[in-house]
């Protein structure tokens, strides 16, 4: 689903935030992204959501070349992916409602469309009496997982979060992770960047850790001996 | 654990959405019937949108609008000026004339002969006769300072024969007719008396291209206007074009809320300018037909109509159209996700 071969990313100021990075993620896995901040997760993630363009190598998404992608196309990428940011990204001057609606509007689907999946979502993630409300008025769980549900209302193949769990207490955090496990469970393609160790050998999934740049671990972490 | 699940529903268990999951994740797709429907449902959501937040900052958007309607207004108060003008000398007779001033010593039989002979010249299509008494008979009456000429021992006056060519358009036989008269023994001095419609015409024409001019520099002074407001406008939304932008929005999509608020701008602006134009009439209708009417004419001020009030909107709503476009495709590409 996700293939990286012999990614660089040199920025501007000659700095390597990423270096021959080659990695693959089959379709319905489910993978941890780790390392220390600068260690080049937010880079991947980066070039993966085709803010960035890789300096060298090639990514493939869903048989899709992103070095291909002209700037035009890259909305439509986009719509086949779910992001999940650290600070949520929700807008405060709508509801709840309209914030998880943005991704289906933008991809133009009828209101009587629209009403249905934003409700699925959020049920799913557990918040269908909150829609009407503002999302400055939710709690920090409650917010991201209406950011949740805002990157899976619109049912994308790829899921793909970044430090979801980054302000959350363990108690949330878990029920976030459960959250993505049951995604995943139906077919999604979910990657997380996170640097919860703790958290992330307790799902007893793929890891992926990266320092400087480079990916120095790839594997299914026990509980008495992962990474780092 | 438990208190997780009793908040948050697997996915899983929602029974259709199983159903359409069992193939494994697909984006979901829409049909172009739909998109079509969500497209000209999100043209009328983003416009209403737009017209709301004009309206939920009242003070800010009456002035941008005032501005616009001053600048719109000033070429618009020109051209309607001029059009008045030219209807209040419309009727006036514009039709050129000859006038040949006789020699004061010119004997009357052969002034007849000479108008017999230019009644028969095709060139010719009227040729009146006014001896130097009846010119001086005329400026009596007309001037009212008859008295000063009788302290005149002699009529000052020459006899004068008025022409009125036929063929009024052309100049050049016009021209060369009155060379010939000049030509004439009997001529004193010859003038075309066309002098006069001609500066008229020049200078309606002069008006013209000076309120062409300011329209353009000053159509130029409301797209900056309104480019200028967008920009603002984009800078204070910058979070959710990001958003936006990383849900898959287009630029279309991003640009098109702005593009509805300049259109916004300039109708309101339009429809001020109109008012403004329709202000001033009405407080200049009265002093300009009690004006014309002390000249005995019934002449009323024309005001801005139906033309004025869909052109003035309709032009102003192109122009912050047009502006909101600049201003979008300047600064929204500048707004992307890092």
């Amino acid at each position: 689903m996700i293939t990286f071969d012999n990614v660089n990313k040199r920025y501007a100021s000659g700095q390597d935030a990423l270096v021959r990075i080659s990695l693959e993620i089959p379709r319905g896995d489910m993978v941890f992204l780790t390392g220390h901040s600068g260690a080049g997760k937010s880079t991947l993630l980066r070039l993966l959501t085709a803010i960035e363009r890789p300096t060298k190598g090639s990514i493939l998404v869903a048989g899709q070349n992103l070095n291909r992608l002209r700037n035009s196309q890259i909305p439509y990428y986009r719509r086949n992916l779910g992001i999940v940011f650290q600070n949520h990204q929700l807008l405060f001057d709508r509801s709840v409602f309209d914030n998880i609606a943005l991704p289906l509007a933008v991809a133009g689907c009828s209101k009587r469309e629209v009403g249905r999946r934003v409700r699925a979502a959020l049920d799913k993630v557990g918040l269908l009496q909150k829609e009407k409300e503002n999302p400055i008025t939710l709690s920090g769980g409650e917010q991201q997982r209406v950011g949740i549900a805002r990157a899976v209302v619109n049912k994308p193949a790829i899921l793909v979060a970044d430090e979801p769990t980054g302000n959350l207490d363990p108690q949330l955090s878990q029920e976030i992770m459960q959250l993505f496990r049951d995604f995943n469970a139906v077919g999604v393609t979910v990657l997380v960047a996170s640097h919860d160790l703790e958290l992330i050998a307790r799902m007893r999934r793929r890891v992926l850790t990266l320092q400087a740049g480079q990916l120095i671990y790839d594997g299914v972490p026990s509980r008495e001996a992962h990474p780092v | 654990m438990k208190h997780t699940q009793s908040r948050v529903r697997r996915p899983a268990s929602s029974g259709p959405e199983k159903r359409s999951r069992s193939s494994g994740a697909v984006a979901a797709r829409t049909g172009i019937g739909d998109r079509w429907q969500a497209w000209i449902d999100h043209h009328r959501h983003v416009a209403r949108e737009s017209l709301h937040r004009f309206l939920a900052t009242p003070m800010a958007s009456a002035m941008t609008a005032l501005v616009i309607a001053i600048a719109l207004a000033l070429p618009a108060a020109l051209q309607l000026g001029l059009a008045n003008f030219q209807r209040a000398v419309a009727g006036w007779d514009g039709q050129p004339q000859i006038s040949v001033f006789l020699h004061k010593d010119a004997r009357a039989a052969v002034v007849e002969s000479f108008a017999t002979k230019l009644r028969g010249d095709p060139a010719i299509a009227e040729v009146t006769y006014i001896s130097s008494e009846e010119a001086l008979a005329e400026f009596e009456q007309a001037s009212g300072l008859g008295d000063l000429l009788v302290g005149l021992d002699a009529n000052p006056l020459p006899a004068v024969l008025l022409l009125r060519p036929r063929d009024t358009g052309n100049s050049e036989k016009m021209q060369a007719l009155v060379e010939n008269l000049r030509d004439h023994a009997l001529s004193d001095s010859v003038v075309l008396d066309l002098a006069w419609v001609q500066r008229l015409t020049q200078l309606t024409e002069l008006g013209q291209r000076l309120s062409a001019g300011l329209a353009l520099l000053l159509a130029l002074g409301v797209i900056l206007v309104v480019v200028n407001t967008i920009r603002l406008h984009i800078e204070s939304r910058r979070e959710e074009i990001l958003v936006v932008k990383l849900v898959g929005g287009t630029n279309a999509f991003v640009r098109r809320p702005f593009l509805y608020s300049g259109l916004c701008y300039g109708a309101f602006g339009g429809l001020l300018a109109w008012c403004l134009l329709l202000g001033a009439v009405l407080l200049l209708s009265g002093p300009i037909s009690s004006l014309s009417s002390s000249y005995g004419s019934s002449y009323t001020l024309a005001g801005p109509g139906i033309s004025y009030f869909t052109g003035l909107i309709g032009g102003a709503a192109l122009l912050g159209l047009l502006g909101a476009w600049l201003a979008a495709s300047r600064h929204l590409r500048a707004i992307e996700p890092s």
